[in-house]
């Protein structure tokens, strides 16, 4: 009955993780900036807004797709937290991005259409390393149930640093951060507007930003499952690696996305594959 | 054995009399009513011999064996007046090449030429007889109308429907005919029969464009055929020891080495048909033939006799240097055509790259051979019939209403042809959204060559191979979905092909999604466990999740009848330009401008000019490097 | 029903310079900078009508961009206000005789409310935003009043036949 215990606790949870996490961020930006930032739980005030607002659309179908959306990245991640087996769990996620995509399709609007458009060259970026990393996991822990990967004694960090640099770099452009967040940004101004979300108001564009907050808390636990052999490391770890992201996010300018597709893609190819191959060799030769 | 004999006897009776056949009406009848037979014998079939593992039949072997020989003389004759006719002499001495070695097989071993057992039947030949007759025969029914109309459309193509549809049927028999025989001799003819009758439908329209690149498949294809006489020629001198021209002795045989070399030959016949590189140009040449011919012979079942040589070899293959470097030309035409697609607007030639990318994985995983990749490679082999059909029908309907087969003219096709556009959603999410059939292999291949020795570079191909095929396919489905205002529905067209095969197809695709486990359970896992003594399938948990997520993707459309009401519209943000709502705005000096979207295609990246060649020139080396592996393992 | 009111407290804004000199566009930036810092009242910059709640704009309405801001108005999802900022958005100000003004914002669409100055001081503008939200505020009773009304007429009306 565990797994169904962790898939319920994430879908209650993760909106309200999710939202703090949020608020947090915001307050850590804004103090690098020298600002005060707004309060912690403005994220949730956005969001409450957001549903207060009238349901504009430029097409009824745009709903559709995003509710889509949030129901099957809320799926892909109670699976995650339920113990599932991780390349599924990879595959529901790439599911429930295209719908979105989708949905900024099939507004027919120039600044949605570049933002869709990005976001599918987004996907293609970090696709390579997500998998590579599940791969990583699978050879090191013997599973690819996220059940036996947070279960392991093995320290898979030690055996996959690369990976996890590698990773690293892709959830920037997951996080949707700086220098990678071509397909939409937090940041205020951007150079097609809101790009993918341009055309979503209201409850619809509330969805879009529970569903996110409900993918970085898998992100997260994604991260969690390289230091799974020690939850204390595990959760520092977790912390540190979200710190570096915003870090990031604050130092960096936005890149084009020929830059965001040969990141991910040489993430994957060097830091990703370079590790897998010396693991393996070290295992053909341990065995 | 009766129904074996009658799979491939039938549509030979059919296809003669389809030549005295003129009427569109008439001929209509025939073909949906043999359609219906064909369909309704293999079922009848999977039914008389799903439980029953691999049985064989002596069948009649003298007359028959003649006679193949003798037609195979008289096509070799045709190939030649052909070749002088279009003065394309390289074919004239491939064809001379090939009857000079089969005259040479069939006089200096004579002696060696005898199959126990000439046909035989077993669960991945049901697997095939049924995509055969079922999706085959469905795509004969709607080439009816489709031919109709384009005759129609293209008045100055001189009308030889008589000879289309005589060959069309013949083609099935001879599919049939592949995918039971046990004698090689017997394979090998009907391999040339799918050969000639590819290159006879791709020049149909005997253009000089339609022309050449019939010559351009028939010489690939004869190079292919080549390598499977020199095989047979291999396996009948060493007879003894290999197993001669019989199908099981062959795989049977114990001194794997000797094997390895006819398999290495009859693989590389294997790759020119399944177009992998560098033999990927015919199939993209074919897309000049009707549509229909693209959807039975270049995506769902002539090729697939290519992937299905490479299947059946892949237990000699398993665990040889030979099968690694096959399953890499797999590999490698997997990742490069996934890549190339990305830059092609033309839909015909999308799905072309797509078959090519998928027919490769396939190579991949009967390559490297182990239990898990067969699995993987039949599932494949099943789910892409069945969806790729469906999209080179629907792009052919289409083109008919829209007048273009390019994919920015699909825009907004769900406004102007919505039944269409729900029926190509479906075919593309089959192709490689995550509840869908592709997906599933492709799943099961990457935790098969995890276990793999060197099976990294499998996974790192099949990382970024995937990531690319998301691209491709999610922005043709934005083509779609985008509701584009103020345009015309033109699903009621004036030209009415019949939509029913359509529907059916659309039907079997999430079929074969639900059904899925039993079609495993049933067929793929007992052949695989029958090979290789393990089988494969997905963990019970992960199907519930499947099948939770594929339900859940059927009832939430639903959710439309919730937004109907309440929801206040406004056109698109246009920069604060008033605009209409179909994207006009008023531009400088006083014109009315037209927002246009179109999709990347990045072809300075993923052009076919930037990645066609260093493709090629890594498959053809792997190719020369399996012989080389399979002469030194001798 | 919903007396949460979470509208004012994550107030999107939208600017837009209609023909303003810059001068009021600078100071509605320096509102960002750290030494105001809006966003401690949880006002974020959108640029996209369509997450706006409020339309700041600065300078007199031309002929040119008449229609632009009456776009950008009806691209807002209800409800929504309007501040006109400095003496040109509230009047057309020194440019008012120029051949190619037609006047305030408030000759094209509703103004709610009006911040005097040449240029507009940041404060002034806060206080502006912060008084628009009262009025947003209220009309987001209104909106929600009137669905109610409607939803209980349609019961009501459903209940009778």
């Amino acid at each position: 009955m565990n797994w169904l215990i962790g898939a319920v606790l994430f879908l209650i949870l993760a909106p309200v993780a999710g939202g703090l996490i949020a608020g947090i961020d915001r307050k850590i930006t804004a103090r690098m900036q020298g600002r005060v930032g707004p309060p912690l739980l403005q994220p949730f005030y956005d969001v409450g807004k957001l549903f207060e607002k009238e349901n504009v659309v430029v097409t009824t179908a745009q709903n559709f797709y995003v509710l889509v959306y949030l129901i099957f990245i809320a799926l892909s991640g109670a699976l995650f937290f339920a113990g599932g087996d991780l390349l599924l769990i990879v595959f529901a996620f790439t599911l429930a991005h295209v719908f979105l995509v989708l949905g900024a399709y099939a507004v027919h609007s120039p600044y949605s259409h570049i933002g869709a458009e990005r976001e599918l060259i987004q996907l293609m970026a970090y696709e390579p390393m997500v998998i590579l990393a599940a791969v990583g996991l699978y050879m090191v822990t013997n599973s690819f149930y996220v059940a036996d990967i947070a279960a392991t004694t093995v320290p898979a960090i030690l055996y996959l640093p690369g990976v996890f640099l590698g990773f690293a770099t892709i959830l920037t452009i997951k996080l949707r951060k700086s220098p990678f967040d071509i397909s939409t940004s937090h940041h205020a101004h951007q150079e097609i507007v809101k790009g993918i979300t341009t055309e979503f108001s209201g409850s619809t564009l509330a969805q879009v930003e529970i569903a996110h907050w409900y993918e970085n808390v898998f992100l997260l636990g994604f991260v969690y499952l390289f230091f799974s052999w020690n939850p204390v490391i595990g959760v520092v770890a977790v912390a540190i690696t979200y710190a570096a992201e915003i870090f990031i996010d604050n130092v960096t300018a936005r890149v084009r996305w020929q830059a965001a597709l040969k990141s991910g893609w040489l993430a994957a190819g060097i830091l990703g594959l370079g590790n897998l191959a010396i693991l393996s060799y070290m295992m053909l030769g341990g065995a | 054995m009766q129904t074996l004999l009658f799979l491939i006897l039938f549509p030979i009776l059919v296809a003669c009399l389809l030549l005295f056949v003129k009427r569109t009406t008439l001929r209509y009848a025939v073909v949906a009513l043999s359609a219906l037979v064909i369909g309704g014998a293999s079922i009848y079939l999977l039914m008389q011999y799903a439980l029953e593992g691999a049985v064989y039949f002596a069948a009649p072997s003298e007359a028959a064996s003649l006679a193949m020989v003798a037609i195979e003389m008289g096509l070799a004759l045709f190939i030649v007046y052909m070749g002088a006719k279009f003065k394309n002499y390289l074919a004239i001495v491939l064809a001379v090449v090939q009857a000079a070695l089969v005259v040479y097989l069939e006089t200096t071993f004579s002696g060696n030429l005898h199959a126990v057992n000439n046909l035989f039947i077993d669960q991945f030949s049901i697997i095939m007889a049924l995509i055969i007759g079922i999706i085959g025969s469905l795509i004969a029914v709607y080439a009816v109308r489709y031919m109709e109309t384009y005759h129609r459309h293209h008045p100055e193509v001189r009308d030889r429907q008589t000879m289309f549809f005589f060959v069309t049927f013949a083609f099935l028999a001879a599919m049939f005919g592949l995918v039971f025989s046990n004698n090689l001799m017997w394979v090998f003819f009907f391999w040339e029969i799918t050969t000639i009758t590819s290159f006879l439908l791709i020049g149909y329209s005997e253009t000089e464009e339609a022309t050449k690149n019939a010559f351009l498949a028939l010489v690939m294809n004869l190079l292919g055929g080549v390598a499977f006489v020199v095989a047979l020629i291999f396996l009948a001198a060493t007879e003894p020891v290999s197993g001669g021209i019989d199908l099981a002795r062959v795989l049977a045989s114990g001194d794997a080495a000797i094997i390895l070399i006819p398999a290495a030959l009859i693989g590389f016949a294997g790759i020119t048909k399944a177009a992998l590189m560098p033999f990927s140009s015919w199939l993209l040449g074919a897309m000049v033939a009707p549509t229909p011919v693209s959807a039975l012979l270049h995506s769902s079942t002539m090729v697939k006799a290519g992937v299905y040589i490479l299947v059946r070899f892949s237990p000699v293959f398993a665990g040889t240097f030979t099968g690694f470097s096959i399953g890499l030309v797999g590999g490698v035409t997997f990742v490069v055509a996934s890549a190339i697609a990305i830059s092609q607007s033309n839909a015909k030639l999308v799905l072309a790259y797509s078959t090519i990318a998928n027919l490769g994985l396939i190579a991949a995983c009967a390559g490297v051979g182990n239990y898990m990749l067969v699995w993987a490679a039949i599932l494949l082999i099943v789910f892409h019939a069945v969806a790729k059909s469906l999209l080179f029908l629907g792009t052919g309907a289409i083109e008919h209403r829209v007048g273009s087969r390019d994919i920015e003219d699909m825009e907004g096709l769900i406004v102007r042809m919505p039944k269409m556009a729900v029926m190509m959603f479906i075919g593309i999410a089959g192709m490689f959204l995550a509840p869908f059939g592709m997906l599933i292999s492709k799943w099961a291949a990457i935790e098969a060559f995890v276990q793999v020795p060197f099976g990294l570079v499998f996974i790192a191909i099949l990382a970024y191979g995937s990531a690319v095929t998301v691209f491709f396919w999610a922005k043709w489905m934005g083509k779609l979905v985008a509701v584009t205002r103020e345009t015309e529905r033109v699903e009621k067209g004036f030209f009415e092909e019949p939509w029913a095969p359509l529907y059916i197809i659309t039907g079997l695709v999430i079929a074969t999604v639900l059904l899925f486990p039993v079609i495993s359970s049933t067929l793929i896992e007992p052949y695989v466990l029958a090979i290789y003594g393990v089988t494969a399938r997905l963990a019970q948990a992960n199907v519930g999740i499947m099948l939770l997520m594929i339900a859940l993707l059927l009832i939430l459309p639903v959710s439309f009848l919730l937004f109907r009401r309440s929801a206040k519209h406004l056109p698109a943000y246009m920069g604060g330009r008033p605009a209409t709502p179909d994207l006009h705005f008023a531009g400088s000096l006083g014109l009315t401008r037209e927002v246009q979207t179109r999709n990347y295609y990045l072809t300075e990246y993923f052009g076919e000019a930037k990645l066609f060649l260093p493709g090629a020139v890594v498959c053809t080396i792997l190719i020369l490097a399996s012989w080389v592996l399979a002469g030194v393992a001798l | 029903m919903s007396t949460m009111a979470f509208l004012k407290r994550s107030p999107w804004i939208l600017h837009y310079d209609a023909s303003s000199c810059n001068g009021c566009d600078i100071e509605v930036l320096a509102c960002l900078t750290p030494l105001y810092d809006v966003e401690r009242f949880g006002i974020i910059n959108t640029g996209n009508p369509k997450h706006a709640d409020i339309l700041l704009i600065t300078g007199g309405i031309n002929e040119l961009n008449k229609a632009v801001v009456r776009n950008l108005y009806e691209q807002m999802p209800e409800p929504k206000v309007v501040v006109a900022i400095g003496a040109c958005a509230a009047t057309g100000g020194i440019f008012r005789e120029c051949y190619n003004i037609t006047g305030g914002v408030d000759k094209v669409i509703p103004v709610d409310v009006y911040v005097p100055g040449c240029a507009a001081r940041p404060e002034q503008i806060i206080d502006g935003v912060v008084t628009a939200l009262g009025i947003l505020e209220e009309k987001r009773m209104k909106m929600s009043g009137a669905a109610q009304t409607k939803e209980e007429t349609r019961h009501a009306v459903g209940e009778s036949t």
